[in-house]
């Protein structure tokens, strides 16, 4: 029996039912990237302190004098999310030590929109994450600085059209490959790196589990769908998951200690992307010789992943 | 009891804030700052201090890191310049905001262009309205009493604001000084532990940085100003302990010959000394001159300045930074601003100087009060000049 189809069966059982981000935020309808936080929050359960980065999901959740959240949450910029979880880190251990404070474990995250991770944050990101402060920082990439109003990032998918890189009579939108932020914290040589997706809750709910239980640096790329951005209906957003997913165009992996693993979600068999861009108005201006070879990128780059994932994989697999 | 010592004013800064029971420090390397940093990880390499040293990747980290852990309840410090400053710019008044006792070291700089390592409050003015308490010091003496006293006031249960401590680069930060460092007993005595109001801790989740729209901003800026205007009590309260216990007495205003002077001279920092040296000589002279020193830049001490400026003639007001295309010096600005509706107010004169390191000696003190002095028809007055620059 497939978890995902049967989820209303199994969610109760399997996923925490205490909301820590809760109802009466002010996310657009159909917003993945809540039902992502959402999820996380889950996930890591109360013993939980976050760091957010200016964007959508501090916006929406933090409307003074009200909160949404009900986990210890901060925000101070739009760049340093990280830089302030490591020190928020830094400094619990030292009240910890000094037996200043109680003596139970509290995951510090880290989270920002693709700008604040990929873009204006990096630094801040690169910086905590090979000083090996034990936090994870999740990334919910919705692929444009949608909370200023669709400009490109350097999240953007190549062929997007956003609202400073518009399709036009001599412009395809967006020019430029999206940047391989999770094979960057790779690079970083940190102990956990995996991508998620909220329309694989199961499979999302268990990779931030494990990187709460690493000891030491962990980042979570997640694919955050958004309506609004995406010129897509608000229903959308979960199938839309799943596509991005289905076609290669966002695989599912983690990297353990260097070691790839696909999700067992990933298909045998990719869709062709086309199915992925039907849905969605931004990339409805694209030509199928411009898809041609964005879905060759796509093939190439699952290629290698596999490789990577076939050759780089754990003993025990 | 407390030793007299000689050591570099950067180190002694240092060893000052090792006392201080710190939990978390983040620093990035900047001139003339780096000392600071340097024997602060030294104090906690060798298990001095029991601190988490964060060895950041930038200002702006350092910054960001020091707020994260003041808002996790930890004493947190930092130390830059310049530079470094400018860069953690954008984060200063949001330190402020949200009301975290942060501390920090400043070893003034020049900003950059053209790159210049040395002396001047250039770096400092444009995070005058940061929200911040900002003192300026003197000399080595002063930079540890002032780091010290910096916890104790940032977190008075009725002040709760970050400060910062500015401290001449090179012509302090490197300068070796004797001077009577507290000993560990007597720092534990006069500074009690942090006690933060709220924390980000599980056990009590708090949202803290939270978005406001026009419905709320102008009351949370109303009571940050009212926070630092407060903050003054406990800033002399603080200093008046000190002095009781140590010895050593400050004030935000502080005059040397200054009662029956014709003309007064005003500094920040380090010049100070210098500055008292040309008073002397002048008096030698059987000029009037006598001097006052600014020493509280935020909050500004309106009551203390009008009292000391009443009954002076003309005033010099030196300024080692400048407002380009404006008013002048921001300290003479400030100055004027404070005098305005004074019933009877002296002229004031301002020179900017000392600017990227240039030497400032006691022979420009006397020139500045000899020109004052022969400017007979006030031509000069109310007006600025840059001292001793090439034309």
């Amino acid at each position: 029996m497939n978890i995902v189809e049967n989820f209303d069966l199994f969610a109760p059982r399997l996923i925490n039912k205490q909301e820590l981000l809760s109802s009466g935020h002010r996310a657009c309808s159909g917003c993945a990237e809540v039902l992502a936080v959402r999820l996380m929050c889950k996930a890591l359960g109360e013993n939980t302190v976050i760091a957010s980065a200016t964007g959508c999901m501090e916006i929406v959740s933090s409307m003074f004098p009200t909160t949404a959240w009900q986990v210890p949450w901060i925000h101070v910029a739009f760049e340093n999310a990280a830089s302030v979880a490591s020190g928020i880190e830094a400094g619990l251990k030292a009240l910890r030590k000094k037996g200043r404070i109680d003596d139970r474990y509290i995951k510090v995250v880290g989270m920002g929109g693709d700008g604040a991770t990929m873009d204006i944050g990096f630094q801040a990101l690169s910086g905590a994450m090979e000083r090996g402060h034990d936090m994870i920082f999740v990334c919910f990439d919705n692929e444009a600085y949608m909370n200023t109003g669709i400009q490109r990032s350097s999240g953007t998918p190549m062929g997007a059209s956003t609202t400073t890189a518009p399709a036009g009579k001599v412009s395809m939108g967006q020019k430029t490959w999206k940047k391989n932020m999770p094979e960057i914290m790779v690079a970083h040589e940190i102990p956990y790196v995996a991508t998620v997706c909220p329309s694989y809750p199961l499979d999302f709910i268990r990779k931030i589990e494990k990187a709460k239980s690493i000891k030491g640096p962990s980042y979570i790329h997640c694919f955050s769908m958004c309506p609004t951005g995406w010129r897509s209906p608000s229903h959308t957003a979960v199938s839309i998951g799943r596509l991005a997913v289905e076609t290669g165009v966002f695989p599912l992996f983690e990297v353990e200690h260097g070691h790839y693993r696909l999700s067992p979600d990933m298909p045998k068999k990719l869709k062709p992307i086309k199915d992925y861009f039907k849905p969605q108005g931004r990339f409805r201006h694209l030509t199928p010789d411009e898809i041609e070879v964005i879905q060759e990128r796509v093939t190439v780059e699952f290629r290698k992943l596999a490789e990577k994932a076939k050759f780089l994989k754990t003993g025990n697999e | 009891m407390g030793k007299r010592i000689g050591m570099e004013v950067a180190v002694a800064v240092a060893e000052a804030v090792g006392l201080c029971n710190i939990d978390m420090a983040a620093v990035y390397p900047i001139t003339p700052q780096s000392h600071i940093a340097e024997h602060l990880s030294d104090l906690v390499a060798n298990g001095q201090i029991d601190a988490e040293f964060v060895t950041v990747e930038s200002e702006h980290s350092a910054m960001s890191a020091v707020i994260g852990a003041s808002g996790a309840g930890a004493r947190s410090y930092t130390a830059t310049s310049s530079q470094g400053l400018m860069y953690m710019h954008e984060l200063l008044p949001i330190a402020s905001a949200m009301r975290l006792p942060i501390t920090m070291a400043i070893a003034n700089r020049a900003v950059s262009g053209p790159l210049n390592i040395l002396n001047d409050h250039t770096d400092i003015m444009p995070q005058r309205d940061s929200g911040w308490i900002s003192v300026f010091v003197e000399n080595g003496q002063e930079a540890i009493d002032m780091s010290i006293m910096a916890f104790k006031i940032a977190e008075h249960k009725d002040v709760m604001l970050p400060v910062n401590v500015n401290i001449d680069g090179f012509q302090l930060t490197h300068m070796v000084e004797p001077f009577e460092m507290p000993s560990q007993e007597e720092v534990d005595a006069f500074l009690p532990p942090f006690v933060p109001h709220a924390t980000l801790h599980p056990a009590k989740p708090v949202t803290m940085g939270a978005f406001a729209m026009s419905d709320y901003f102008t009351e949370i800026m109303k009571a940050k100003d009212e926070a630092l205007l407060n903050s003054k009590k406990v800033i002399l309260d603080v200093w008046d302990e000190w002095a009781k216990m140590f010895g050593r007495s400050y004030k935000p205003v502080e005059t040397y010959k200054a009662d029956d002077a014709d003309v007064l001279m005003l500094t920040m920092g380090s010049m100070g000394e210098t500055a008292q040296m040309a008073i002397d000589q002048l008096r030698g002279r059987g000029v009037k001159a006598g001097l006052v020193k600014l020493r509280l830049w935020r909050p500004f001490p309106h009551s203390e300045i009008k009292a000391v400026l009443k009954n002076v003639k003309k005033l010099i007001v030196t300024d080692r930074a400048i407002s380009f295309g404006g008013p002048g010096g921001p300290v003479f600005s400030e100055i004027k601003s404070a005098l305005y509706a004074e019933a009877s107010r002296p002229l004031i004169y301002n020179y900017i100087f000392g600017l990227g390191g240039r030497d400032v000696a006691v022979g420009e003190f006397v020139g500045m009060v000899d020109k004052v002095l022969a400017d007979t028809k006030n031509k000069a007055a109310d007006t600025y000049e840059f001292w001793g620059v090439r034309e």
